[in-house]
C-alpha cells in the first residue's frame, strides 16, 4: 500500500561513531524484505529510526515520497507506519482485548467504535486462535508465544500500510514461528501489506520474504532476491557467516 | 451506641473526601509516576475561586463548577510549563519543584487574600439526622458522600470504559509502546494532572465547611491524611485509594471521639506502618511488578 524509502540515513547514540551511516534503502509497496545482520549491526536502530525513536543525525525516511522525518512517533502511526518491537511490547497490566484495542484508539469517529473496530478485533481473533480464548486475561499472564501474536496482532488491528517487525521469532518454539510468519506472509498477500522484517532466524524470514537485505557497519552490504539469498552457500557464508 | 453510630457515620464522610483526594493522588501518580506534594496547595486555589464566585454570585453550584474548571486548567498549567522543563531521570528536582510551588501558591494566596481564616458556609445544613434519638449523617455528610460517588463512579467509568481512560492507562503503565500505537503520550499526561487537580480541589471544596474555614493551608492535613490512605491502598490502585480512604477517615473519626483529635493522626500513622511492614506495596498493589 505504500513505498518506504529511506535516504543517506546517518543514526548515532551520543557521540559516539554512528551506527547506521548513509544508509540507502528501498522497501516498495507490498513487498516482505527480511532484515539481516549480526548482533549490533543496528537491525533495531534502524526500525526505531524509521518511527522517530533512534537519534537520527542525517538523512531522510519518506512514505509515498512524503518526508516524516519532522514528525513524531505519534504522527508516523497516523501515516500508516508500525513497529512491533523487540522483547513483548505487550502493555501486561491490560487484558488481551484492551491491548487489541489500544491498536486503533489513535483513529478517528466511526472506525474507533463499536461494529467497525469490533469486526477488525473479531478478524484477529479468527488469525490467533488463542488470543480468542484468552480474550479477557491480563497481559502477564499470556506465554512468550501468546503475547508476540498479541503484539502483532495489535499492530495488524490497526490497518497499518507498512509494517516493521522486530525479531518476532526471539525465544519461541519453530511452531509458533512458522505460524505467526505464515500470517504475516497471508497477510502481506492479502492486503498488500509492505513489510520490513528484521530477524536472526535467517531461514524462517527468508522464507517469507521477496528479498533479503543484509545490514554490516551501518551500510547495507547485500541486497538480493530472497531464494537467492537462501540458496547460495557462497553468499550465505560471506553476509550471514553460516 | 449513639456515639458509635454518630462517630462511624461522620467518619465515613470525612472518609469519603480523603478518598477523593487519595484517588487524585493516585491519578497523578499513575500519569507521572510521582507523588505531587503541591497537591495541598493547588486544589486550594481553585477552593478560593470557587469561595470567590460563590460570593459574587451567591451560588455555590457556580462556584462548585468554577473550582473543577480551575483546578483543571491549573493542573494543565503546572505540568506543561513548569514540571516538563524539570528533569525526569530522577524523581528529586521535581519534588524540590513542587515543594517551591507549595510556597509560592500559598504565599501567593496570603498575599491575595490576607492569612486569616474565612468562615465558609455549607450548602446543606451540618446538623445531624436524628433517626430514634440517635444522631448520624448531616444533609450536607450525605450531600458529600452522593457527591464523592458521582465522581469516583465516573472517573472509573472514564478509566475503564472509554478509549481516553484506556489510553490514559497504557500511557502511564507503557508510555514508549503507547506512543508506537498512536497514543498521543504527552497529551495524556496533561490529562491526567487536569483530573487530578480537578478531582483534589472538589474534595478540598468539600472539606473546608466542616473545618475551621478557608486558608492557604486548609488541605495540609487533608493531604496528610490522604497520601497515607494512598500508601496504604497502593498508590497505584484507585479501589486502593477508595478503601484505605474510607478506613483512615472512620478510624480518625473513631480516635477523635473517644481518645482525643490529637491522637488521631498517630493512630493513622500507626495503621500506615502496620500496613507497610506486612505489605510493603500497600494493600492493593498491583501482583506483578513492571520491569521494562
Ligand atoms: N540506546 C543505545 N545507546 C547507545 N548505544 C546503543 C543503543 N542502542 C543500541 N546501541 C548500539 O548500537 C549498535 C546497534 O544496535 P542494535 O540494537 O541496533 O543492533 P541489532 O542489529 O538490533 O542487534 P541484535 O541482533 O542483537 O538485536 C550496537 O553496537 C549497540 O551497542
Ligand atoms: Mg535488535
Amino acid at each position: 500500500m505504500s513505498t518506504l524509502t529511506i535516504e543517506k540515513l546517518t543514526v548515532g547514540y551520543g557521540d559516539g561513531a554512528p551506527v547506521l551511516d548513509g544508509l540507502e534503502l528501498e522497501v516498495p509497496d507490498g513487498a516482505v524484505v527480511a532484515l539481516l545482520g549480526a548482533n549490533g549491526a543496528g537491525k533495531t536502530t534502524l526500525l526505531r529510526s524509521l518511527m522517530g525513536l533512534a537519534p537520527v543525525r542525517d538523512g531522510r525516511v519518506l512514505l509515498d515520497g512524503t518526508d516524516l522525518t519532522a514528525l513524531s512517533t505519534e504522527d508516523r502511526v497516523r501515516r500508516g507506519l508500525a513497529l512491533v518491537p523487540e522483547g513483548r511490547s505487550v502493555v501486561v497490566e491490560l487484558t488481551v482485548a484492551e491491548n487489541l484495542r489500544l491498536g486503533t484508539c489513535w483513529k478517528k469517529g466511526r472506525k474507533n467504535k463499536g461494529p467497525a473496530r469490533e469486526a477488525a478485533v473479531g478478524q484477529m481473533y479468527e488469525l490467533f486462535e488463542p488470543l480468542a480464548r484468552r480474550r479477557d486475561a491480563a497481559g502477564h499472564t499470556l506465554s512468550g508465544g501468546e503475547r508476540q501474536m498479541l503484539a502483532l496482532a495489535r499492530a495488524l488491528v490497526g490497518e497499518p500500510d507498512v509494517l516493521l517487525l522486530d525479531e518476532p521469532s526471539l525465544g519461541l518454539a519453530p511452531l509458533v514461528v512458522a505460524q505467526l510468519l505464515g500470517v504475516l506472509r497471508d497477510q502481506a498477500a492479502a492486503t498488500g501489506l509492505t513489510v520490513l522484517l528484521a530477524e536472526q532466524n535467517v531461514t524462517g524470514a527468508l522464507s517469507v520474504a521477496d528479498r533479503g537485505v543484509v545490514l554490516s557497519l551501518g551500510e547495507v552490504v547485500a541486497d538480493r532476491p530472497a531464494a537467492e539469498l537462501a540458496a547460495d552457500p557462497a553468499l550465505r557464508h560471506a553476509y550471514l557467516g553460516f | 451506641m449513639e456515639r458509635l453510630v454518630f462517630l462511624l457515620s461522620t467518619g465515613l464522610a470525612r472518609g469519603a473526601v480523603l478518598a477523593l483526594f487519595a484517588l487524585s493522588l493516585v491519578i497523578v501518580y499513575r500519569a507521572a509516576r510521582a507523588v505531587n506534594f503541591a497537591q495541598a496547595a493547588m486544589a486550594i486555589v481553585p477552593v478560593y475561586v470557587a469561595f470567590a464566585v460563590t460570593s459574587a454570585s451567591g451560588s455555590y453550584w457556580l462556584g462548585l463548577a468554577s473550582a473543577l474548571v480551575v483546578g483543571a486548567l491549573l493542573g494543565a498549567v503546572v505540568e506543561r510549563w513548569l514540571l516538563r522543563l524539570v528533569p525526569q531521570d530522577n524523581p528529586l528536582p521535581g519534588i524540590i519543584v513542587a515543594i517551591g510551588l507549595v510556597m509560592v501558591l500559598q504565599a501567593g494566596l496570603a498575599i491575595a487574600f490576607g492569612p486569616d481564616h474565612r468562615p465558609v458556609h455549607a450548602p446543606f445544613s451540618q446538623r445531624p439526622f436524628e433517626i430514634a434519638g440517635v444522631g448520624v449523617l448531616s444533609p450536607y455528610d450525605l450531600f458529600v458522600l452522593v457527591v464523592a460517588a458521582v465522581v469516583m463512579g465516573s472517573l472509573a467509568i472514564l478509566f475503564n470504559r472509554t478509549s481516553v481512560g484506556l489510553q490514559l492507562r497504557a500511557a502511564a503503565f507503557a508510555p514508549e509502546t503507547s506512543r508506537l500505537l498512536g497514543v498521543r503520550v504527552p497529551r495524556m499526561v496533561t490529562l491526567g494532572w487536569m483530573l487530578s487537580i480537578a478531582t483534589a480541589a472538589l474534595a478540598a471544596l468539600l472539606l473546608v465547611p466542616t473545618g475551621l474555614g478557608l486558608d492557604p493551608h486548609a488541605a495540609d492535613v487533608l493531604f496528610v491524611n490522604a497520601f497515607a490512605a494512598a500508601v496504604i491502598g497502593g498508590l497505584d490502585s484507585p479501589v486502593g485509594a477508595l478503601v484505605a480512604g474510607l478506613v483512615v477517615g472512620v478510624l480518625a473519626s473513631l480516635v477523635t471521639g473517644y481518645a482525643s483529635a490529637a491522637t488521631a493522626p498517630l493512630a493513622v500513622l500507626a495503621l500506615l506502618t502496620v500496613v507497610l511492614l506486612v505489605r510493603p506495596h500497600g494493600l492493593f498493589a498491583a501482583r506483578e511488578a513492571r520491569t521494562a
